[in-house]
């Protein structure tokens, strides 16, 4: 039974086509890559999923169907997206920003042990809780997007090209941290360019190309595939 | 000196009703960068409803005390705007969320011409006057003179702009309206409900306004169906001024251009040499807005434009 399931999935921007009727699934916990070449439609998809834009299809999680739900109603439900981009509230502090993760959410005392948590897990934030989140680095801002999403306490993780315009070691950082978040059993769709990286990290994965999704398989066999090699691996 | 002062304390008074209202303009432009031109005619209908019920009140029992008149009349103003505000929002402006910017802004444009008639319709064309029924005791400050009213007045204003700050710094819908000022598409992620934070905030702009539009009536005696065009425009000048979007620019720009209306209104028949008189005062606050749009389109406080996330 999985936690995820999407059926012909279908995105268009007036007379565009971005996503041309896909099929896939994330089981509970499983940590699941889609990569693709820059307008594959991936960021298309994501968007899709929480009701950003117009499109059609069926998308059930953990059994209710999402279709014609408002976005904040579908991020109510356990899922969050760290948009491309990182969508951080610049002139929100640090702490400000952690807890609107938290806005669909009224224990307040789960909530705040949560943040220690996440103070925890990213000294640098705690560091810098009250200062405005504009003023972080890029690195920064992308654990500050993470941890955020991390505050709704989200069945399923949607990242959007989190390794984007940062330093090697940067990367390195995040991917540990998606590789923690998945430890604890969250499930994640990691969507990326760097398919190297996706592919080193998930357990399955599926290629997009112009709109489709072309190939699908663990993501071991997927880095072996002479076609994926050629064209995203650069080998 | 005695003229300085006393144009001090009531471009203090003036101040902090452009103040109300500019909050509510602002407030507004923060979220959906709308200037929404109806938001003076709110403070008119506040107005015009407040002295309904106080006259209402009054032809009953002409022996109530006047101050619980009054403040009744606020009870049913206030909410009475923040319905009106909430339907604006919601009738006018929310089909055309997506609409190029033009729209809303010729749509504001007509409701509030339709809110000037009605209420025309309604009350009439002539003034309203408010009931002497307020204590009038004066004070003596540094040779100048202070009405209760005009302390009153002060003391209401900063009252509910500390309140408003709190409700915006401190509380899970503030944080949720600030959010959404700067990303409606984020807001909406994270789960806030941007349809219900934007009607928020015309409601709570509304109240303000109510509460404005009651202290001009008191202050100047009168309300008038077309008082809120001119109140408006001016609130609309001090939210420019202090950087439209910014809620203590509101506040700054409010208060500024009734202190700088009042010392213009007291000394320009000395400037000019008796050519204009104190009743050219409206004239600053569309020189202020000329001025600031022209030398700094930000404002006192506003970020520049590349600062909003
Ligand atoms: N808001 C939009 N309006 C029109 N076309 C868009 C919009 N967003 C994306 N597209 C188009 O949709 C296609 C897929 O884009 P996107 O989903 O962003 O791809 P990816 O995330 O894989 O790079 C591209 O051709 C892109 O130009
Ligand atoms: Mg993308």
């Amino acid at each position: 039974m999985s936690l995820l399931r999407v059926k012909g999935l279908k995105v268009h921007y007036g007379g565009i086509q971005a996503v041309r009727g896909i099929d896939f699934e994330v089981g509970e916990g499983e940590l699941v890559c889609l990569i693709g070449a820059n307008g594959a439609g991936k960021s298309s998809t994501l968007k899709g999923l929480m009701g950003m834009v117009q499109c059609s299809g069926q998308v059930t999680f953990g059994g209710t169907r999402l279709s014609n739900l408002a976005t904040h109603a579908i991020a109510a439900r356990g899922l969050s997206l760290v948009p491309e981009g990182r969508g951080i509230f610049g002139r929100l502090t640090v702490a400000e920003n952690l807890d609107i993760g938290a806005y669909t959410r009224r224990e307040r005392a789960y909530v705040r042990a949560d943040l220690e948590r996440m103070y925890g897990l990213f000294p640098r934030l705690a560091e810098r809780r009250s200062q405005l989140a504009g003023t972080l680095s890029g690195g920064e801002q992308q654990m500050l997007a993470m941890a955020r999403a991390m505050m709704a306490r989200p069945r399923l993780l949607l990242l959007d090209e989190p390794s984007m315009g940062l330093a090697p070691l940067m990367v390195q950082k995040i991917y540990q941290t998606v590789a923690d978040i998945a430890s604890e059993g969250v499930a994640i769709l990691l969507v990326e360019q760097n398919a190297h990286l996706a592919l080193h990290t998930s357990q399955r994965g599926y290629v997009m190309e112009s709109g489709s999704i072309v190939l699908s398989g663990p993501s071991q066999a997927l880095a072996n595939d002479p076609g994926v090699k050629a064209a995203y691996l650069g080998e | 000196m005695d003229i300085f002062v006393q144009q001090l304390i009531n471009g203090l008074v003036l101040g902090s009703i452009y103040a109300l209202v500019a909050l509510g303009y602002t407030m507004v432009y923060g979220i959906l960068e709308l200037i929404n031109f109806a938001h003076g005619e709110v403070t008119m209908i506040g107005a015009m409803v407040a002295l309904a019920v106080i006259g209402a009140l009054l032809g009953a029992n002409p022996d109530l005390p006047g101050l619980l008149v009054v403040v009744a009349g606020v009870l049913v103003a206030v909410p009475a705007c923040m319905v009106l505000g909430f339907v604006i929002e919601k009738v006018a402006y929310r089909p055309l969320r997506k609409a190029p910017r033009l729209a809303p802004l010729i749509t504001a444009i007509g409701v509030s011409i339709v809110l000037q008639n009605a209420a025309m319709l309604i009350w009439g064309r002539g003034y309203v006057s408010f009931p002497a029924i307020l204590p009038r005791g004066r004070h003596e400050i540094l040779g100048a003179t202070v009405t209760d009213l005009q302390i009153a007045i002060v003391a209401l204003s900063v009252l509910v702009m500390v309140g408003l700050v709190l409700l915006v710094e401190r509380t899970r819908l503030g944080r949720a309206m600030r959010a959404t000022a700067q990303s409606r598409e984020v807001a909406e992620l994270m789960g806030v409900n941007v349809d219900t934070v934007i009607s928020a905030t015309f409601v709570i702009g509304s109240a303000l306004a109510a509460i404005a539009g009651v202290m001009v009536s008191a202050y100047y005696g009168l309300a008038h169906y077309y008082m809120g065009f001119l109140l408006g425009l001016k609130a609309f000048s001090a939210a420019v001024l202090g950087g439209i979007g910014n809620i203590m620019g509101a506040v700054v720009g409010g208060m500024l251009l009734g202190i700088i209306e009042a010392l213009g209104a007291g000394y320009i028949g000395d400037l000019t040499g008796g050519f204009l008189g104190s009743n050219y005062q409206d004239v600053f606050a569309f020189l202020v807005l000329i001025l600031v749009l022209v030398f700094r389109p930000s404002g006192l406080l506003g970020e520049r434009v590349a600062n909003r996330a």
